[in-house]
């Protein structure tokens, strides 16, 4: 059986980076911080730069927040729940201050996957 | 963290056959039906919160009215949902897929000596991770279904906050109620871009414009395979008098070739582009709130590469897909193929090839005999043949030539995950003599990040072929066995009894 | 292709690599040819260790202590002009007792006692306590009976390390040929090695070195010199780039067990390190299965175990990638480095097993000293190409 039909509950409202921001049940975070205005998900390790949301079905890994302490969540795809604590503007992979050298850091790791 | 194991045991107390099928898109669920028809038990896996994937995608937001689907495709969401044959694991990521071994406890049907190898060589297990935790599913026949997603090339200022795939921001409307923009410039090649434009105007955003880097009039040189799918003729008419009564303009033969912010928006440079989309003069900048670009679609292969089915690249638009014959069948028994994975072609002829290869898993699974199969396929197999020949067109009208690298600057990130630049790439195949992909990523980093390449492979490729004078195999980039990232709490489980 | 050097050497990896750069430099003339790609063996597929920590008081250790001074060396050396090669002096963390139901006070003992005779032997070592463990690494689990640590342990990033010591060859003059594969080596009439032949012709050579890695008994036995080196497989699991969650090279004791063993099927053990690139590389599995390419999900799956065992948080933690590749293993767990006695003129550099990027240094030091005809500095007798004549006599009887 298919899942079912989302709630048609009032709106709720999560905290991100501090400020309240208003959810419609069944949004994800994505939809909802770029309903609040919000563009900017996270800093990239290196650089530092802005990212948002750019692939919007979870392939792309850009619009990363934390998500009550977890890093790396894909906004995109993790549905908003009431209470949720949301921190943007993060750099996962390093503590803020460590970004080391720019890119091209990389570390012994093969990409090969295996047949 | 819950395992699947009641699921898995009541499966095989019904001793039914058993079919997976990944992704709920319009292939996958036209596999599932047309098996579960057969008697087939399905069960169909599925990254999303609801049935449909990314065309038949349903809105998970009260509120937000549901594009209406029309034809077959539309039809396979109520037929899927409401049939007792047929089970959802909705938010469910498949994140690895590995042969089974031997399974004492595998129930087969009777009419097995139907089945073109039988047994369960060609048994498959996926690896789930859900809103649950963890979870297994053996089933001796699978259909992958898994889709495709945006194509996108890298330009200057294409990592900027705001600049979104074309399919992002259909998704955000058509799923979520929510625009990426009030004001939005749509950008790219293909039809999939005034299908979007027009959406997102319905849904009441401003669009600034359609940049289409093809010249449009080559669509003059494909009459028959257009005269051969009169409903597409219709729909391009649809769109392009969408576009009309939005007052939408379309700019051809050019491209959005930077984007830079401007304030608190963007402002994007639009040039002309020649025909191999070198960049001419510019034609006009637009402010903007959002950027959504499109270059046709990635197939996702990489569930099939992992099981080690056979691949090939597309010649009608050069992209890695997965090698079947003409019912879905891949170089490994048992692993059925259908949609965009084994070649970009729509919606339409991804609800034939999810039927075809249903009904071929079925015949599999000794739910049909030869005669059966044949007589079930025979009109699809036309249908699917006509809009075949009508997508290639629409590639070679809409393909990608490699103009684009000379929109990029050195500073311009390629690899936006570990934000490698075109400058970085460059100078290290050039500087260490870098002449395949494995060496590239190794010292670059390139498609090293979170998307495991999926985004940039295929433009980094690109830039290391021409810069080593060495074709490139797309293949290394899709070739791993985690498929999608998955804590390794799930991984230490235990797999099911080999 | 034609040509005539001083020294062919077979193989891009990181021993090829570091021949090429110790050769050239002292103003031989040298040509690369590799097979494949650039680190296509197991260069490209290991976590890039320097340990001193995990060899026992011998030639091995000899080697590696002698490696890890010339390494630091070659880091700055290569660093200005062809890239950094990411060395960490980061320090290794061995641990023992891990986990419920773990022998703590007999795996402590054990430890103490390899720490009294490496120390003897010159490796800096600091026993630890569980306190001082997790002073260390605040993320380990709190159930282990203690450690040590070993301040020289080091890690660079392997396959930039090649890249940098091939570019600085080539600046000293060095030719690499890739995707050159070679078919036969060329004898002259006293059955002395000349040159090599390869898909795209013959090139002449002094000394023909053996840096083919796993491949290195194939190639060995182009000269009819059999060596009984065999691919050893391992996977390696890699994690999402997390914020600093693991500080050292941290591994549990059993680690030291599996490397020694000659044990042909799966053996694994926890090796976890954290990266410059934020990602976390865990291992190490070990499998003599020749060279196939296989995935082997019990391997993965103790791999993820061992790790969440060692670093609880790390259950949470996305594994993103796996990768593996084939070690170079040899019978004796000794690499074979130096002239071949029964073939003049092929010089042997292979055999490392995992221990290839920490060893590599030395041994390209000690293979240029070889072709130049200078008396090495350290003894080579027991990485002596024919020590193995009993192992191969036998193999071959059986066969």
């Amino acid at each position: 059986m298919p899942p079912p039909e989302p709630g048609t509950a009032d709106g709720f409202t999560i905290t991100v980076d501090g400020a309240a921001v208003p959810v419609r049940a069944g949004q994800t975070l994505a939809a909802a911080l770029l309903a609040a205005g919000r563009r900017s998900t996270r800093r990239t390790r290196f650089a530092g730069s802005s990212r948002g949301v750019f692939c919007g079905i979870g392939i792309c890994f850009d619009c990363l927040v934390v998500c009550n302490g977890e890093p790396n969540v894909r906004a995109c795809l993790r549905p908003a729940a009431a209470g949720d604590t949301v921190e943007t503007g993060q750099r996962p992979g390093t503590t803020a201050d460590s970004g080391r050298g720019g890119a091209g850091v990389g570390g012994p790791d093969a990409g090969e996957g295996v047949r | 963290m819950s395992s699947g194991a009641p699921d898995r045991r009541s499966e095989h107390r019904r001793g039914a056959a058993r079919l997976a099928v990944v992704g709920a898109g319009p292939a996958g669920l036209a596999a599932a039906v047309a098996a579960a028809e057969t008697g087939a038990e399905v069960t169909v896996v599925d990254l999303g919160q609801r049935p449909g994937g990314q065309y038949l995608r349903q809105p998970t937001v009260a509120g937000v009215r549901p594009d209406p689907h029309p034809g077959r495709a539309g039809d396979l969401l109520r037929q899927a949902g409401g049939h007792p044959r047929i089970t959802f694991r909705s938010g469910h990521q498949v994140w690895s897929a590995e042969p089974a071994g031997d399974d004492p406890s595998e129930t087969w049907p009777s009419s097995r000596r139907h089945s073109s190898s039988g047994g369960p060589a060609g048994a498959v297990t996926l690896r789930l991770f859900g809103p649950a935790g963890p979870d297994t599913l053996t089933a001796p026949v699978v259909v992958l279904a898994p889709g495709g997603y945006d194509r996108v090339v890298p330009f200057p200022g294409w990592d900027l906050p705001g600049v979104v795939t074309a399919g992002g921001a259909q998704a955000l409307a058509k799923g979520q109620g929510v625009l990426v923009g009030r004001r939005v410039l749509v950008a790219g090649t293909g039809p999939f871009l005034l299908v979007v434009a027009a959406g997102l105007a319905s849904a009441g955003a401003q669009v600034a414009g359609v940049v289409e880097a093809a010249p449009l009039h080559r669509w003059s040189r494909h009459p028959l395979a257009v005269a051969g799918q009169p409903g597409k003729l219709a729909e391009a008419a649809r769109h392009f008098a969408a576009l009309r009564r939005h007052r939408i303009p379309l700019w051809r033969a050019q491209a959005v070739t930077e984007v830079v912010e401007d304030g608190a928006g963007l402002r994007a440079t639009v040039r002309r582009v020649d025909a191999d989309w070198r960049p001419g003069e510019v034609t006009r900048t637009v402010p903007v709130d959002a950027v959504c670009v499109g270059y046709g679609f990635t197939p996702s292969v990489e569930l099939a590469v992992a099981l080690g089915c056979a691949t090939r690249i597309d010649p009608a638009d050069g992209s890695l897909v997965v090698t079947v014959d003409e019912l879905g069948r891949s170089s490994v028994p048992g692993v059925l193929v259908a949609g965009e994975a084994t070649g970009v072609g729509g919606a339409g002829l991804a609800v034939d090839e999810g039927r075809l290869a249903g009904l071929a898993a079925a015949h599999r699974l000794g739910l049909l005999d030869d005669a059966g199969l044949g007589r079930a396929a025979a009109p699809v197999l036309r249908r699917a043949a006509r809009q075949r020949r009508f997508a290639a067109a629409m590639h070679r009208v809409h393909r990608v030539p490699d103009g684009w690298t000379e929109w990029l600057r050195p500073d311009t990130v390629v690899c936006r995950c570990e934000e490698v630049t075109a400058g970085r790439l460059r100078a290290d195949v050039t500087g260490y003599g870098l002449d395949d992909i494995r060496a590239l990523k190794l010292v670059t980093r390139v498609g090293m990040g979170l998307c495991q390449g999926r985004v940039c492979g295929r433009a980094a490729a690109c830039l290391l072929a021409a810069a080593s004078g060495r074709d490139q195999p797309l293949e290394d980039f899709a070739k791993r066995q985690i498929v999608m990232p998955v804590p390794l709490g799930a991984v230490a489980e235990e797999g099911p009894p080999q | 292709m034609a040509g005539s050097f001083d020294v062919v050497v077979v193989g891009a990896g990181i021993v090829g690599a570091a021949c090429a750069y110790a050769c050239a430099r002292r103003g031989l003339t040298v040509a690369v040819l590799e097979r494949a790609g650039l680190v296509a063996g197991a260069t490209g597929s290991g976590e890039g260790n320097l340990l001193v920590s995990d060899k026992l008081p011998g030639p091995e250790l000899e080697l590696a202590l002698f490696s890890n001074g010339l390494w630091r060396r070659w880091a700055t050396e290569l660093g200005d002009r062809y890239g950094d090669i990411e060395l960490e002096a980061k320090g290794g963390l061995v641990v023992t007792g891990v986990g419920p139901g773990a022998d703590g006070a007999a795996g402590l003992a054990g430890l103490r006692a390899t720490a009294r005779a490496q120390a003897a032997a010159g490796v800096l070592v600091e026993s630890l306590d569980p306190a001082g463990v997790r002073e260390r690494e605040p993320a380990i689990t709190p159930e282990l009976a203690g450690g040590l640590f070993y301040p020289q342990d080091m890690q660079l990033m392997p396959a930039k390390a090649t890249a940098a010591l091939l570019a600085a060859a080539r600046a000293d003059g060095a030719e690499v040929r890739l995707r050159t594969e070679v078919t036969g080596l060329s004898r002259d009439a006293g059955g002395r090695v000349v040159g090599v032949r390869t898909g795209a012709g013959p090139v002449a050579a002094g000394h023909v070195v053996n840096a083919a890695g796993a491949w290195a008994g194939a190639l060995a036995g182009l000269a009819g010199a059999d060596t009984p080196v065999a691919p050893r497989r391992g996977f390696i699991l890699v994690t999402e780039p997390v914020p600093p969650l693991v500080r050292h090279k941290v591994y549990s004791a059993d680690y030291l067990d599996n490397v020694a063993s000659g044990d042909a099927g799966l053996q694994s053990s926890t090796v976890v390190e954290g990266t410059p690139a934020g990602t976390i590389l865990i291992g190490a599995t070990r499998e003599l299965v020749d060279f196939d390419h296989r995935y082997n999900a019990e391997a993965v799956r103790r791999l993820a175990e061992g790790a969440v065992r060692l670093f609880p948080p790390l259950a949470a933690v996305r594994a993103m990638r796996v990768y593996h590749g084939f070690r170079p293993f040899s019978p004796d767990h000794l690499p074979v480095i130096g002239a071949d006695s029964r073939v003049p003129g092929l010089v042997h550099a292979h055999g490392h097993e995992g221990a290839g990027i920490g060893l590599a240094p030395a041994t390209a030091h000690l293979v240029a000293q070889v072709v130049s005809g200078e008396r090495p500095d350290l003894a080579l007798g027991p990485f002596d190409p024919a020590r193995f004549r009993t192992e191969v006599e036998a193999a071959r009887a059986a066969a």
